[in-house]
C-alpha cells in the first residue's frame, strides 16, 4: 500500500501544475477583456485585477476537474461502471413488470393532464419537443439502425409540410386526409433520395444527403410558382375536429393530444421494426456490410426501406408542422434543422427509443428554459453537449437495445 | 464407376487485380457430401477463391456453377452476394465479421432473413403469421447455437465472447442460411490445439447432421489432413496439386512451396 501512495502524489502534483499552466494561459487570454476596462469619457484605464484572481482560480479549478474526469474516463473505470449500472436498471425495469407499468401509467397520467398543469405556451413548447421526438425517432430509423449518416432529413419535413400547405392552399384538404399522403410522399422522396446514395457509405452519403437537403431547400426558395418562394405559405388550416370550431388555446390543447397520440403510435411502430426481421436486416447493415449480404440480405432493399420509413415520419412531422403554425416558408428547413435532429440522436443515444425522447427533451426544453440567462443560452447548450459527448460518447441511454427481447424466450423452450 | 454428384463446379477461373494475377485457371469441384480443403501458403489466393465464387469480386473469367440437388443448375457468375447466399452457397469469415452489437442468437437470426419473408406490415401489425415465422426463426436459430456449443451465450453481444467461441458463431450463422455447401475460411486461426481438436469433430458433425458438403480453407495441417476428403493446393494464384491428403502430403511440388526456396537449395 506504501508504494501505492508515491505515484499517486506524483501524478497529482503533475496535474497540478499542468492545470496552473491552463490557467495561466487562460488569465493572459482573457486580460484584456477582463482585467482591463478603458473608460471613455475620461479616457483612463481602469485595472480589475480581482477579475485576474477570478479567472485564474476559475480556470485553475474546471482545468483540474475536467482532468480528473478525463483520467477516470480513460481508467475506463466510469464507463463500465455506468453501463452496467444502466444495465441493472434496464433489466431490472424489463424483469420487473411493476416498476414499468407504473411508470408508464405516471407518465401517461402526467401527459395527459399537462395542458392543464401548464399554461398555453408551454404546451405549445411541448407540442414542438413532441414533433422532435417523433422527428428524432424517424431519423434513428436511418442513422441509429441502419447506420446511414444522413444530414439532409430536412428534406423530408419540407415535403411533407409543403405538401399539406399546398394541398390545403389550393384544394382545402384538411390536415387528416393529407397527413397519410405526406408521409407516404416522404417515403416516395426518400426511396428517391436512397437510390443515388446506394453505394455511398460515411462521410460521402453525409455530404449527398447534405447536399439533396439544401436542393430541396433551394427549390423551395426558387420556384415560385410551386411554392410561392421565400415568402411562404400562410393561412394554413389547423387540424379539424368533426367540424367543431376551437379557440386558439383550445387548438393547442387539441394539437398537443394529437402530438402524444403519434408519438405513442411512433413508438410503438419503431420499436416493433427494430425487433422484426427488416430492423434487424438493418442493424447488420449497419454492423457490417459485406457480412450482412453474404448472409442473404438484399442491400439495396434494406437500404431503400431504411431511407423510405424514415422519411416517412418527417413527412408526417412536416405535416403537423404546416397545420401548427399556419404559415410556412423555406427559411423553416435549413441545415440546422437536419443537425438539430441528429444532435438528438447522437446525443440521446443511437438506437435506443428512450434515448431519442431523451435527447429530444432535453435538447428542445433546454434552450427554451435557458432563457432566462439570455446571451449565454446558446453558450451552456453548446457546453453541454460538449461535455455528453466527451463523457458518453454512446449518448445519454444506450446499450439499452441489444438486451430487449430475446433474454426470455430462449429460456422459455429449454426449461418449459 | 458412376461419377460423383458435384455441388460446386469452378472452371477456368481467373481473377485480376490490376497486373496482379490472383487466380489464374482454377478448376474446383466440389462434390456432394465432401469434405474438401483448400490449402497454400499466405497470399496464394484461397480468400479471393472465396471471395469470387461468393459474389463480393467478380471474376475476370470463368465459370462457377452451383447444382443443387433437384433443381436446375444455377451460374454464380455476376449473382450479387445475397442471391449467391440465396441458392445455397454460405461462408464463414477469415477475419472475424459478426454482427459485433447484436446478441449472438441476433446474429443467426440474421441469415434466416433469406429464408423468411415477413415484411413492413408484418412488422408493425405483427400478425399471427409474423410471430409464428419469428418463433421459427428463434427455434431454429437456437437449435444451431446448440449444435456449435454456444446455447449459453444466446444474449451476450458477439463482441463479448471469446475468440474461439466467435469463430463458431460464425459458423452457426452460415448454416442459419440453410447451404447446401459450407465454405469456411480458416475455421481454426486463433484456436488452441483442444479447440481445433473439438472443431475437427464439429465439422464432420455439420456434415452428416446438416447434410452439407464442406469446403475449407485452412492452415492447420492436422486438421486438414485429418478430416478432408481431397484437397487442392494453390499457390501464387496457380493449382499445383489436387488429391487425397496422402497424395497430396507427397507432392514434392507442394512441399517446395511450404517450405520455400531453403529446401531446393
Ligand atoms: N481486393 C484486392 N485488391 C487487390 N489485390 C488483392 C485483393 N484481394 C486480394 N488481393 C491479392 O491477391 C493475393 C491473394 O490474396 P488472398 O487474400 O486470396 O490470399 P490467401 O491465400 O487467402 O492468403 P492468407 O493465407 O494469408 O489468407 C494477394 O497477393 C493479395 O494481395
Ligand atoms: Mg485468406
Amino acid at each position: 500500500m506504501k508504494t501505492d501512495w508515491k505515484p499517486l502524489m506524483q501524478r497529482v502534483s503533475s496535474e497540478m501544475i499542468k492545470s496552473i499552466v491552463v490557467s495561466l494561459w487562460f488569465v493572459f487570454l482573457t486580460f484584456p477583456l477582463m482585467v482591463m476596462k478603458i473608460r471613455p469619457l475620461d479616457q483612463t484605464i481602469e485595472w480589475r485585477w480581482m477579475n485576474l484572481v477570478y479567472v485564474g482560480v476559475g480556470a485553475f479549478f474546471l482545468s483540474f476537474v475536467w482532468r480528473y474526469l478525463m483520467a477516470r474516463k480513460e481508467r475506463g473505470s466510469e464507463k463500465d461502471e455506468g453501463d452496467s449500472w444502466q444495465k441493472r436498471i434496464g433489466m431490472k425495469i424489463r424483469s420487473d413488470k411493476r416498476i414499468s407499468v407504473s411508470g408508464l401509467i405516471g407518465v401517461g397520467i402526467f401527459v395527459l393532464i399537462f395542458p392543464f398543469l401548464f399554461s398555453s405556451y408551454q404546451t405549445s413548447i411541448m407540442i414542438t419537443a413532441l414533433m422532435y421526438v417523433m422527428l428524432g425517432l424517424g431519423l434513428n430509423i436511418v442513422v441509429g439502425l441502419a447506420g446511414l449518416l444522413d444530414l439532409g432529413y430536412v428534406a423530408f419535413y419540407a415535403v411533407g409540410a409543403y405538401f399539406y400547405a399546398l394541398m390545403n392552399h389550393h384544394f382545402g384538404i384538411g390536415f387528416w386526409a393529407a397527413l397519410p399522403f405526406a408521409g407516404g410522399l416522404a417515403a416516395v422522396f426518400g426511396i428517391l433520395l436512397g437510390f443515388p446514395v446506394l453505394r455511398l457509405k460515411g462521410d460521402y452519403l453525409a455530404i449527398v444527403t447534405l447536399g439533396f437537403g439544401e436542393i430541396i431547400r433551394l427549390i423551395l426558395e426558387n420556384w415560385n410558382e410551386l411554392s410561392y418562394g421565400p415568402s411562404g405559405i400562410a393561412g394554413i388550416s389547423r387540424p379539424g375536429f368533426f367540424g367543431f370550431e376551437f379557440t386558439l388555446q383550445q387548438h393547442t390543447v387539441y394539437l398537443f393530444y394529437i402530438m402524444v397520440a403519434l408519438v405513442a403510435l411512433t413508438t410503438i411502430v419503431v420499436s416493433r421494426l427494430r425487433n422484426s426481421r427488416i430492423g434487424r436486416a438493418w442493424i447488420a447493415l449497419r454492423e457490417d456490410e459485406v457480412a450482412c449480404q453474404a448472409m442473404g440480405i438484399d442491400k439495396t432493399r434494406t437500404k431503400l426501406t431504411a431511407f423510405a420509413l424514415g422519411a416517412t415520419w418527417a413527412g408526417f412531422v412536416g405535416c403537423i408542422f404546416a397545420a401548427k403554425t399556419t404559415f410556412i416558408n423555406p427559411a423553416s428547413f435549413t441545415f440546422m434543422e437536419s443537425a438539430m435532429i441528429l444532435s438528438i440522436v447522437v446525443l440521446g443515444g443511437m438506437g435506443s427509443i428512450v434515448g431519442v425522447m431523451v435527447g429530444a427533451l432535453v435538447l428542445i426544453l433546454l434552450p427554451e428554459y435557458l432563457r432566462a440567462f439570455s446571451e449565454y443560452r446558446m453558450l451552456a447548450f453548446g457546453a453541454s453537449m460538449v461535455i455528453i459527448m466527451v463523457f458518453r460518447p454512446q449518448g445519454i441511454i444506450s446499450g439499452i437495445r441489444q438486451r430487449y427481447e430475446f433474454r426470455k424466450q430462449p429460456q422459455q423452450e429449454v426449461s418449459p | 464407376m458412376t461419377a460423383p454428384q458435384p455441388v460446386l463446379d469452378v472452371r477456368g477461373l481467373i481473377m485480376d487485380f490490376g497486373g496482379l494475377r490472383a487466380l489464374d485457371n482454377i478448376n474446383i469441384q466440389v462434390n456432394s457430401g465432401e469434405i474438401v480443403a483448400l490449402i497454400g501458403p499466405n497470399g496464394a489466393g484461397k480468400t479471393t477463391f472465396f471471395n469470387c465464387i461468393t459474389g463480393l469480386y467478380e471474376p475476370t473469367m470463368g465459370d462457377m456453377i452451383i447444382h443443387t440437388p433437384g433443381k436446375a443448375p444455377v451460374r454464380l457468375n455476376r449473382l450479387k452476394p445475397n442471391v449467391v447466399t440465396e441458392n445455397g452457397l454460405a461462408r464463414t469469415f477469415q477475419n472475424i465479421r459478426l454482427f459485433q452489437k447484436m446478441t449472438v442468437l441476433e446474429n443467426v437470426m440474421v441469415a434466416r432473413h433469406c429464408r423468411t419473408k415477413s415484411g413492413i406490415a408484418g412488422a408493425i401489425f405483427r400478425g399471427r403469421k409474423t410471430r409464428r415465422e419469428e418463433q421459427e426463426m428463434v427455434e431454429h436459430s437456437y437449435r444451431l447455437l446448440e449444435k456449435v456449443g454456444l446455447d449459453s451465450y444466446v444474449n451476450e453481444l458477439a463482441q463479448e465472447l471469446p475468440y474461439g467461441a466467435q469463430r463458431r458463431l460464425e459458423i452457426a450463422r452460415a448454416l442459419a442460411t440453410e447451404p447446401i455447401l459450407l465454405l469456411l475460411d480458416e475455421p481454426a486461426a486463433g484456436m488452441n490445439p483442444k479447440e481445433t481438436h473439438e472443431l475437427d469433430q464439429l465439422i464432420t458433425r455439420i456434415k452428416e447432421e446438416e447434410g452439407v458438403s464442406i469446403l475449407l480453407i485452412e492452415h492447420d495441417m492436422k486438421l486438414v489432413m485429418s478430416i478432408s476428403d481431397r484437397i487442392y493446393v494453390l499457390d501464387y494464384g496457380q493449382m499445383i496439386a489436387q488429391g487425397t491428403p496422402r497424395e497430396v502430403s507427397e507432392n514434392r511440388n507442394v512441399i517446395k512451396a511450404y517450405l520455400g526456396e531453403a529446401f531446393d537449395a
